[in-house]
């Protein structure tokens, strides 16, 4: 008993959540084999992993920290540049920056390497950023990043930094998702990666987000959301704290650039919009703002819906010899924003709330017995 | 004279043209338990968030075991030995009992980020879940330590605000009106409670208070101040005596039946 707390212990929930994880990547891998690479399932998958990825990392900010960033789209924008700048191959950059005679960086880095640089330069981006805005509070900070992700999306398209970043011209021809897929000799794919790959990547970095906010670096950042001037009396320190939340955030945002742009196959600075930012906030708020689980589960919901579920509304359907009315190309954007309103005004909580899937499971074992006791 | 704490020398906090706190000087020797009262709006509070580092004092100097702490952070002077609680309860809402406890020993993490997050300070979360523990056994908060935090009792939630101060392993404990809010019995339990874990925690005790039966029975000294003044200081026989704390907690005026 007395041993009890001094470990945390790992409970059943825990491995019973691990292992639907892990059922759910052998799901992915066998599926991959046997269904056309072409179905829309994978595209959901791929982009559903880079949208949670990000969602996740907006999480560790806006949900566990309580830092209200709206520079989302801009950290994800370095990551993606930098990832594409160090990978385009070298026969390639002639065609890549033909306004810049090949452009000024020619060496090339592993896939890995770049997309982890990418994630460090965003951090570092984040850090410089930080050192002003995070002295701000709630609507100002969110103010101060949004302009932080324009003036990032503007300074890439700069002409004068075209050597680098192409201009307003795309990157492209960078190891995509589908390099993940293993050929044979004759160039024929043997076995499919191209979606699991990406999940994997997705995994691992939540895995270690989660690993930081169970640590005791994460109830120090639960604790400045909970009650700032409590957490500063209980020792904590607010400014490196928050940096350093800031800093990670930005880190797996800029991963999730680079994965963005393997799944996309070309980069443009113009498409990391505010539009960005707020759809990834909408999948934060969806899922649960402090919930894990949440915003995975509301990433994979929301692309799915938004690129393949509600497809159908944008063609004229024929039911019989009967027209269905109101359908037609931009309808869908009319129903999937009444069903995001519906989902803020009668669930305001999110999907989970703050729970995560091992308190889901918690719940329900701890339900059974009840039930078990009862019939007894 | 047994060894110095706290010496206050000279503080005055202006706010814009108020003067909340005006020219105070106190000390506090180890081993004591100190009241401060006086009237609401007296400057209390923000003579407490001088010496905890809220507020940068407009003049004045904050000693701490003989180091000057004026103008450090809250954070800083915490890690110095100095804990506190607030006057409206300041609990993390969304932690359990336990992990509110747990929290406020991070300060005395020897981790950074990385060796937090891959698990290489497990040792070190070990002895902290232990002390929390152990320390939750000792104020009697063990049985709801899966609670959450706003789910306690009013009670319980102040004892929790002491029980998470003592967690940062304070030297010098701030109370900031413990009793508000509790029954005369409550009040009395608390009392004996403050006097055991100063016993038990090796602590020095500075409290504001409204309740004059606690803090007339369990402080060795009080301080009295008024608009930011201190006005009195001594026993608490000899405060409760001092014409000018009647004066100012009675109010004299020209009005007849005022005594």
């Amino acid at each position: 008993m007395s041993n009890s707390l001094t470990k945390k212990k790992i409970d059943s929930a825990t491995i019973i959540s691990a292992v639907i994880v892990l059922c759910l990547y052998v799901a992915v891998f066998i599926a991959e084999q046997f269904i056309p690479a072409t179905s829309m399932l994978f595209t959901v998958l791929k982009k559903g992993a880079t949208y949670a990825l990000v969602a996740v990392s907006m999480n560790l900010c806006n949900g566990f920290t309580g830092i209200f960033s709206l520079g989302q789209a801009g950290f994800m924008l370095i990551g993606a540049y930098v990832y594409g700048i160090f990978t385009i191959p070298l026969a390639a950059r002639m065609d890549v920056y033909q306004y810049y005679n090949g452009g000024l960086v020619q060496f090339v880095l592993p896939w890995f390497i770049a997309m982890i640089l990418g994630g460090l330069a965003a951090a570092f981006f984040a850090f410089l950023i930080g050192l002003p805005v995070l002295r701000l509070k709630s609507d100002y900070l969110a103010i101060a990043t949004l302009g932080f992700a324009e003036i990032i999306r503007a300074l890439f398209q700069w002409d004068k930094l075209g050597p680098v970043t192409n201009g307003s011209n795309m990157l492209r021809l960078f190891p995509t998702f589908n390099d993940f897929n293993v050929r044979g000799a004759e160039g024929q794919v043997t076995v499919y990666l191209s979606t699991l790959v990406p999940l994997l990547i997705a995994g691992v970095c939540i895995g270690v987000i989660i690993l930081l906010i169970n640590s005791t670096f994460g109830r120090a950042l639960k604790a400045i959301r909970d009650d700032e001037i409590a957490a500063e009396a209980m020792g904590i320190r607010l400014a490196s704290h928050k940096r350093l939340a800031f800093c990670i955030s930005s880190f797996f945002a800029g991963v999730g650039g680079a994965m963005l742009a393997m799944y996309q196959t070309t980069v443009q600075a113009k498409s990391f919009t505010t539009a960005m930012t707020y759809e990834i906030l909408l999948i934060v708020v969806i899922g649960g703002i402090g919930s894990v689980t949440g915003s995975c589960i509301s990433s994979f919901l929301f692309v799915a819906a938004s690129e393949w579920w509600l497809r159908f509304l944008d063609q004229k359907q024929m039911i019989g010899n009967f027209e269905v009315p109101l359908l037609r190309n931009g309808f869908r954007l009319v129903v999937f924003s009444i069903i995001i309103m519906i989902v803020v005004l009668f669930f305001r909580q999110g999907i989970m709330g703050t729970k995560e899937l091992p308190d889901l499971i918690r719940n329900w074992q701890r339900k059974g017995k009840g039930k078990e006791a009862t019939s007894k | 004279m047994s060894e110095n704490v706290l010496h206050i020398d000279h503080l005055t906090m202006r706010f814009g043209g108020v003067v909340a706190v005006n020219d105070l000087s106190m000390d506090i020797n180890k081993g004591e338990i100190v009241a401060l009262i006086g009237p609401n709006g007296a400057g209390k509070t923000t003579a407490f968030n001088m010496i905890t580092g809220v507020y940068t004092p407009t003049e004045g100097k904050v000693m701490l075991n003989g180091q000057d702490v004026t103008g450090k952070r809250p954070d800083e002077i915490t890690k110095l030995g100095v804990a506190r609680t607030f006057q409206n309860i300041r609990l993390f809402s969304s932690m359990t009992v336990f992990d509110n406890v747990l929290t406020a020993r991070h300060l005395r993490r020897t981790s950074n980020f990385l060796t937090a997050t891959f698990r290489l300070n497990a040792v070190e979360e070990r002895k902290m879940r232990a002390d929390t523990e152990a320390l939750l056994r000792e104020v009697d908060l063990f049985d709801l330590k899966d609670e959450m935090a706003i789910s306690l009792p009013y009670g319980k939630q102040r004892l929790l605000e002491i029980a998470r101060a003592l967690s940062t392993q304070p030297k010098l404990l701030l109370l900031d009106e413990p009793a508000a809010g509790m029954n005369p019995q409550e009040t009395e339990e608390l009392g004996a409670f403050i006097k055991q874990i100063k016993d038990k925690f090796n602590l020095t005790v500075f409290l504001i208070e409204h309740h004059m039966n606690l803090v007339m029975g369990i402080s060795d000294r009080i301080y009295v101040i008024d608009f930011g003044k201190q006005i009195a200081q001594g026993t608490p026989a000899e405060v409760q005596n001092n014409p000018a704390v009647i004066a100012a907690y009675l109010g004299v005026d020209e009005e007849e039946g005022v005594q």
